[in-house]
Parts: structure tokens; sequence; C-alpha cells
């Protein structure tokens, strides 16, 4: 199987582990990552709230130069760059003018038909050889958090339940984990605040993390670098406000399978978190 | 030769701002067969009739065309002016120049030449109009009520008190239908069983109407006045006459735990139950899907102990055909259920229920003998938080409309929970209050005031379950959008309203026109609101929209005027624009060649087969033939007839022909 790759920023920066990790478990489930050629940066969440036109060129022209290289998929494994790229796609789609506006301004021709998709919906289309390539079963409690732009809008991503998500549960189930049903699977973590209101990200992060050990989980799954950044390396801050002393580590779900097809820890990048990856039982 | 007389109508300005209606009726005149063309300002007026009438007689007119607004407002008028002066009604008719012409085109020569043509094309279709009669059928002076709530009482108590006979059927084992789950009513706070169990009574004893509970309408055949209605009683499984409804069989039944539907889920039952203490009638019913006798083929223990021998296992359904004149649909409503919202648990929280459940909690007659207790654990929830409009008005996830009802038993729900937990805590998010209705709003004022329950104007944007209490998170739009977080013990959405499962069969059983919600279709929002668009067929209560008490039983006594109206009368007289296949002096050379396509087309099941047979009795032909009391001159099947046999009377191809080719 050959997919489009889209790594984005955070993957060749903060979360190098993720880039790693999905290269790493891509390697083992035989799946081909052929990079976007050329990629630009697909707006964050910088773009949007400054020029809604840039926000729609940017992944425009990421879209372009996919179909270009003859790719009919591409996978975006961080949840922003996921978000903005689907739905300048599905804009430009439903708006043949603004379609046509975006051929100008990006200097090239572009249909729009590429089809982005997150690292669950890739990762489920190997459910059924998942189980026969287990070495190591990860037989931890698990909370996989999904934040908020890996589910909404629906309207645009038609991916998952939004309020009440299951895919990455059934994922970690298969890599031979628990995963619990607990409050906080689709609530903000503060995002892009991490820098500018660290005490806000504190004060939501640490709600997500005392939600996560309350319910008994040994691990964080998550599936999007910010998610993953703010609960990590976040984590002095969000205890001091919550007064506790969590240690729960927090995986991407790729670290988790990697992990679980016995992957060496170093070639999934575990050893770039901030709260080591170690397991101990959660103090409910 | 036609003598034909056109009345052109300024309508005030409404025409004659656009149209030179002097010019119109100038030229008019020029038209071959008019004898006579004037204009006047108002010609529905005393004066203007008159003018009509006049000329009819002083022209000797063979035809009338009044030159004027929609049909649809005053055909009859008019036909009534004619008819008055001696001439046959169906020979007037009128050109639309309001809608057609006035109304939709600027001042201009081209407009006024638009309506001189109109004129024209009507003139022509009256040179080609008969004389026609109206069509009388007889009345059966029997009403059938479907649905035995409080709308179905009350429409059955005023038909039956007007003298006439009313069949109510009630799909359910008792009547009663949601009111009787109510714990107390908005806005006097009176108990609802108190006002609703003696109107039960006294429609079981009525000697003008019939109970037949646990029954359904199975088929619906005829038209207004002459309707046939099959009813399916389903088997009790029990002997009626001889069951005295002492309930000893419901308290010895081995199955205890089946879900109650009288109190939502929230109570059990037996598999041989009666719904509440208080049905109507009292007698019980076997519930074969959860019975252990009919599951294992062991058990009978109600069998062994009914004193009067009453329980029958081999009983089945019965189908009763009745005739019946007219009908009143009163089936009601059911609201959303809790598991509808991913957002506040998908219904997995126990202790989050939707408003009827919080009725039967309150209720004197509910599993906790209205004690507060919450149903996880039976705990006194100290904090209790209303969620107005789950579901209803909201595009995106429920419905779009209001349910009308919430807003009102929220603050009565809130006000309940503070009466009997002086201490609690009662909070209410709401979008908006809507308490429209009278002493509604001092209803809600009373609440916030005296009874102290908080409102919150924001929506609930989740709600789960932390350490056995509930997290309820939204924002108070009031104070700019703060988030408010609440732990509460028990959390009551106010779920939408919406149409009673199975409307959608039932409408198309009986062809009455349904809404995309399928709340059943008035046949005019205004002025036609018990009507539906199949004549002799009326509504009642929520089952049209969400309505609350009052407004139930006043539509309900509504219908039932209605129907004495209808009932008033030995015959009933409708418009002859129906369906004739054309039947020459000698049926065997009638155009129709029988291929019945007619008949399929029909949407009202008008069209009957005839034979036409020979002297000596042998079949010569088989001809379509229209039923006239069914038909509702809708023009189908003569769109359908390849032979052109079938013509309506007042709308005949000639007519339309010759409209056509005037132009």
């Amino acid at each position: 199987m050959r997919i489009g790759y889209y790594p984005g920023c955070s993957l060749l920066g903060s979360s190098r582990e993720f880039d790693e990790s999905v290269r790493a478990l891509a390697g083992a489930l035989g799946l081909e990552l052929v990079q976007v050629p050329d990629w630009n940066c697909c707006g964050a969440s910088s773009a949007h709230v400054l020029d809604h036109k840039l926000s729609l060129a940017l992944p425009a022209r990421i879209l372009a130069q996919a179909e270009a290289a003859g790719l009919e998929e591409i996978l975006a494994p961080c949840a922003a760059c996921y978000n903005r790229l689907a739905s300048a796609r599905d804009a430009l789609d439903k708006d043949p003018v603004l379609a046509r506006e975006m051929e100008k301004v990006i200097g090239r021709p572009a249909t729009h038909k590429v089809r982005v998709v997150n690292i669950l919906e890739v990762l489920d289309r190997f459910k059924d050889t998942l189980p026969g390539l287990l070495k190591v079963p990860f037989a931890h409690k698990v909370a996989c958090y999904y934040g908020c732009l890996l589910v909404r809008p629906a309207k645009v991503l038609h991916f998952d339940r939004a309020e009440d998500p299951q895919s990455m549960d059934r994922l970690a189930a298969a890599a031979g984990a628990a995963p619990l049903d607990w409050n906080y699977k689709t609530e903000c973590c503060g995002a892009a605040f991490s820098v500018t209101r660290t005490d806000l990200v504190a004060r939501l992060s640490g709600k997500i993390v005392a939600d996560a050990v309350r319910a008994g989980a040994e691990a964080i799954l998550v599936a999007c670098p910010m998610c993953q950044s703010n609960l990590d390396m976040r984590r002095t801050e969000s205890n001091a406000y919550l007064g506790a002393d969590h240690q729960i580590p927090v995986l991407f779900i790729t670290q988790a399978l990697g992990l679980a097809l016995g992957i060496d820890a170093n070639r999934l990048g575990l050893q770039r978190h901030m709260v080591p990856a170690t397991f101990a039982p959660a103090a409910v | 030769m036609s003598r034909i007389g056109v009345f052109t109508c300024h309508c005030g300005e409404n025409i004659g701002a656009t149209v030179d209606c002097a010019k119109v009726a100038a030229c008019t005149r020029n038209v071959p067969g008019v004898v006579h063309s004037v204009d006047y300002k108002y010609m529905c007026s005393d004066p203007g009739q008159t003018l009509i009438k006049e000329a009819i007689k002083e022209h000797n007119l063979t035809g009338v065309v009044v030159a004027a607004c929609s049909p649809r407002m005053h055909e009859p008028t008019f036909r009534a002016a004619v008819a008055e002066a001696g001439l046959n009604p169906y020979l007037c008719e009128m050109a639309n120049l309001r809608e057609h012409c006035s109304w939709v085109h600027g001042k201009a020569d081209a407009t006024t030449d638009k309506a001189a043509d109109l004129i024209r094309v009507m003139v022509e279709k009256v040179k080609h109009n008969e004389p026609l009669h109206p069509i009388k059928v007889p009345v059966t002076k029997r009403a059938l009520v479907l649905g035995g709530g409080i709308a179905g009482i009350q429409a059955a108590l005023d038909i039956a008190n007007c003298g006439h006979q009313v069949v109510l059927v009630e799909k359910s084992p008792s009547i009663g239908g949601h009111m009787s789950q109510l714990s107390e009513t908005f806005p006097t706070l009176d108990c609802s069983q108190c006002i609703l169990t003696p109107r039960m009574v006294e429609a079981a004893r009525h000697p003008n109407l019939t109970l037949m509970t646990y029954a359904e309408l199975e088929k619906l055949e005829g038209f207004i006045g002459n309707f046939k209605a099959t009813i399916r009683k389903k088997a009790r499984q029990l002997d009626e006459k001889l069951c005295t409804g002492c309930g000893l069989c419901t308290t010895k039944c081995p199955q205890k735990k089946i879900p109650d539907e009288f109190n939502e889920g929230l109570g059990r039952r037996g598999a041989i139950y009666v719904p509440f203490p208080q049905a109507v009638p009292n007698k019980p019913v076997i519930d074969k899907a959860n019975c252990t006798f009919y599951r294992s083929g062991k058990c009978k223990v109600c069998e062994k102990v009914c004193p009067t021998g009453a329980i029958r296992f081999d009983q089945q359904d019965e189908l009763v055909t009745l005739d019946i004149g007219a009908i009143v649909l009163a089936t009601g409503f059911k609201v959303m259920r809790t598991d509808k919202f991913p957002e506040y648990g998908y219904g997995k929280y126990p202790d989050v229920i939707d408003g009827l459940q919080f009725e039967r909690l309150a209720s004197a007659s509910g599993p906790t003998l209205g004690a507060m207790q919450r149903p996880s654990d039976g705990k006194a929830p100290e904090t209790v938080v209303f969620v107005a409009c789950s579901g209803s008005r909201d595009r995106s996830k429920g419905v779009p409309y209001c349910s009308k009802i919430c807003c009102m038993y929220t603050a009565k729900h809130a006000m309940l929970y503070k009466h009997k937990m002086h201490h609690g805590k009662a909070y209410v998010f709401y979008m908006d209050i809507r308490s429209s209705g009278k002493d509604y709003d001092e209803f809600v004022r009373r609440a916030i005031e005296e009874d102290d329950v908080t409102y919150i104007r924001g929506r609930v944007s989740r709600i789960y379950e932390e350490d056995g209490r509930l997290v309820v998170k939204g924002a108070d739009t009031l104070m700019g959008g703060e988030p408010v977080e609440i732990k509460a013990d028990l959390v009551v959405l106010a779920t939408a309203v919406q149409a009673q499962d199975g409307s959608e069969e039932l409408a198309q059983k009986l062809h009455v026109s349904y809404d995309p919600y399928h709340f059943f279709a008035e046949s005019h929002p205004k002025l036609k609101p018990v009507e539906t668009n199949t004549a002799g067929i009326f509504l009642a209560g929520a089952c049209q929209a969400p309505r609350d008490i009052p407004e139930t039983v006043a539509q309900a006594s509504g219908a039932a005027a209605k129907v004495a109206a209808l009932f008033s009368r030995d015959e009933l007289t409708r418009e002859p624009q129906v369906a004739v296949v054309n039947r020459l002096p000698a049926p065997m050379f009638s155009y129709c060649v029988g291929c019945f396509l007619c008949q399929s087309a029909c949407p009202y099941q008008a069209i009957e087969q005839e034979e036409i047979r020979g002297r000596d009795g042998s079949l010569l032909k088989t001809l379509a033939k229209v039923n006239a009391g069914l038909c509702q001159g809708c023009g189908t099947c003569v769109a359908t007839c390849r032979t052109k046999a079938i013509d309506i009377q007042g709308f005949s191809n000639e007519q339309i022909f010759a409209e056509l080719m005037t132009l």
C-alpha cells in the first residue's frame, strides 16, 4: 500500500517522535509513505484568524502538489494539519468560484480531489493484519484522548462520533490495551495558548490528566502533536495547578502500537518525552 | 348562441392601479359571445353583486365571467349571486386579474392587454360550460376517534353529548394517554389524575360512547359520511366479561422485572398487568413477548389464581368492521429519548432523565410514590439541573421547531422539586422563556421569584459522571459567556416533542397529509386548523403539532363541533367537479376500453369497474366508473386515460382546449 505523506512542521520539530513512530510503524505494516514534494505550511492556527483566503491558499497548494505527484490520498498525522487540509478541500469542493480563484493564487490548476486522512483512519485499515503482527501486547489501561481537531467539525470531516469517538479506542484494544470510558475525550487542551497563556493550558490540560488518572489510566494515548506537548511538556504547570504529582505518560497511538509490534522504544522516539514512558499503575 | 356578461373588478387599487379596467371592459365588449361588459370598484360588495344579478335578468345572460381576484377567495360568493339571479351557478367563472396579472406586473399597456387576454380565455371556457348540480351523499352518524388521550377523550365526549354514536379506539390497554402520567399540571398545579380520571370514567359510562382499548385501526375505506373502518382488537388473552378487575393475577405473575411503560421504565411490572391502578378499563392484558407461558410453554399461574376463570391463552386478535361518518385523529406525541444526546452521555447515565420520567418521579402514583429519589441509587437529589430545549430548536442535531410545552413544564418541574426539597438547589438552563398563555408567565416568574429556582441563559455543552455525581458544563450567556460548571445529582432534559411512532403509516392509511416531522397537516394553518385535506377527517391535539393541555382540549372540542355539524345533516352536498367516464347512450360505445390505468393512478380509490351486460345477461364490456362520493376532482385519471374517455365536470378537455385556442 502506498500513501501520500504530509508531515507538517510539528513532526519535524517539537514532535519528532510522532514522525519517527509513524515511519517505523508504516515500515512494519508495509505502508509506503510518499512525501508530498516541496510542501509548505498548512497555515496552522494562525492563517485562518488572519486571512480567510490565505488559510485556503496554503492547503490548496499542498493539495495541488500532491495531485501533481500523482497522489490520490495524503496522510496528515498532525491533527491541525489534517483539519486545515480537510477543511480547505471541503470549502473548495463546495465553491467552484473560490476554487478557480485559488488556482490563480497558487498559480497552478488543481481539482482538489486528493483525499486527506488522519493517522487513525489509516491505521484502521490494518485492523485485520494488526493482531497477527502483535509481539508484546501493550497491556495497560489507557485513556484515549482525541482532542478537538480530529473529530470536528463533523460536517466537514465525517470522521467518527464528534462527542464520543471510538476509533482510537478500537486501535488501542487491538494493540492489547484496555481502553477506559472517561469524560475528557474531546475536551480542549488549550492548544496554541501553550506559549501565550500557559496558565490557561495548565488548567485545561490539568483537568484532562486528572480525569484520566481518576478513571484509572496508566497512559494517555493521543494522535495530535499539540495535545501531546500540552499534556506532556506542560505537566509541571498542570501538576502545579492541580496541586498533584501525576506522572502518567502521554504516548502517540503510533508509539503504543509500535511497542506492541516489538519496535525498539528509541526508534519510536519514546526517549524524547518529558514525562518518562514508564507504566506504573495509576494511583486512583 | 352564448350571451355572456363580463364584470371587471378594480379590487380597490389592487387591480385598478396597474390595469386600466375601463379599457379592459370596453375592449371585452367586442369579444364574440359577450353581450354585456362593465367595470366596478368592488365587485364583491353588495352593489357589485347586485350589478351582476340585474345584468343577468336585463340581458338574459347565459354565462358570467367575473374578472377579479383568485377563485379560491370569492368564487363561492359570485356563484351564489348568480344562482340568486336564477342562473346555474356553475355557469359563472372567474378570471384572476389580481394574482395572475396586476400583482405581478407593473403599470403598463401590456398589463392591461394581458388582463383582457385572461378574460377572453375565460369567456371561451364559459361558452363550453354546462349546468352542473351538486352531488348528494348520505351520512353515517357515527364517529371514530383514534387515540384515547385527553384529546380523544374530550372529542369523543363532546360528540357523544351531541347525541351521536362514537367509537373511541386506543392502542394501549387503557385510555388516559400522556396526561394520566403527569403529576401536576401548569399553571395551576392541580393534580393531573384528579382532573382526568373523572373524564375517563365518564367516557367508559357514556351510553353513546363505545370504548375499544388495546385496539388499532387496520384499514380505512370510503369517503366522508361513508367510511368503512376495520379495527384490530388485539387479544388481551382475557374474557373481559368474566374479569372483575380484582388484580390477583397481576400480583401473582412470576415475571416482575419488565420495565413499566406507564412509569417510563422507572418502575417494573409483571407479564400480566394493568398499566396503572386508575386504568379504564381496569382489565389486565398479557404481554406475550415477556410472558413465561408464551416463551416456554409453562407457567399459567394467572389462570390458576383467577377466581372467575377469565384467562384465555388461546384468544386471537379480532377484526371488527364499522360504518363511520367522520374521524377524529388524536394519536398524540412522544418525547425524544435521552439516548439521542451524545454530549449528555447517550442515555448511559441513569440519573439523566427526560421530562416524562420526572413526571413519574414527582407523581404520587409513581414508582417512588412522589418522593424525590433519583433512579440510580434512590438518593434524594440535593441539586437538580433542568435543561430546556434538549433537541428542540436545534437544526444540527435535533428538530428545528419549538416543542412549546417545555418552558412551562420545566418551570413546573423545578417548582415541584423545590416544594418537596426546600433546601435543594434547582437550576434551569434555557435559550428563551416562551411562556405565552393565560397565567403562564406569572407561573414562570413564581418559580424564579418565590421558589428560588436559578435560571441560567445558556446551553449545556456536556454532562459527565464524576464520583457519583453529574458534572453539568454550560455557559451563562447573560454573564458574557462565562463557563458554568454545576455538580448535580439529577439532570432532567426537556427533550423535544415528536410525532408518535407510526404516524407516517397511519397518515398514509387515512390519506391525510403530514409535515416533514410526521405531524399531521391541517387543511389551512389559520382558517382550517382542525380539518385535514381529506374531507371528514379532523385533528385534535399533539398529533398535529406540540400542544399543551388547554390547547388540546380546545382543539378537540373544535374537531367535535365540526363532526357534530357534519352529522346535523342527513345528506352531504359535494361540489360536482368530479371525474366522469364517457358513457354514450349505449354504454357499449363508450370510448373507455377498460384498461383501468385510471384505477391504478387514482389516489383516492374512486374508480370502480362496471360491467355492461346484454339483454341475455352476457358480459359485453367492462368500463371504468367514478364513485362521485370518493372523487376529489384531481384529474390524474384524465391525464392517464389513453382514449380520452374521462373528463372532469366543469374542466373538460374540450373546455381547456377552447381556452388555449383563443390565445
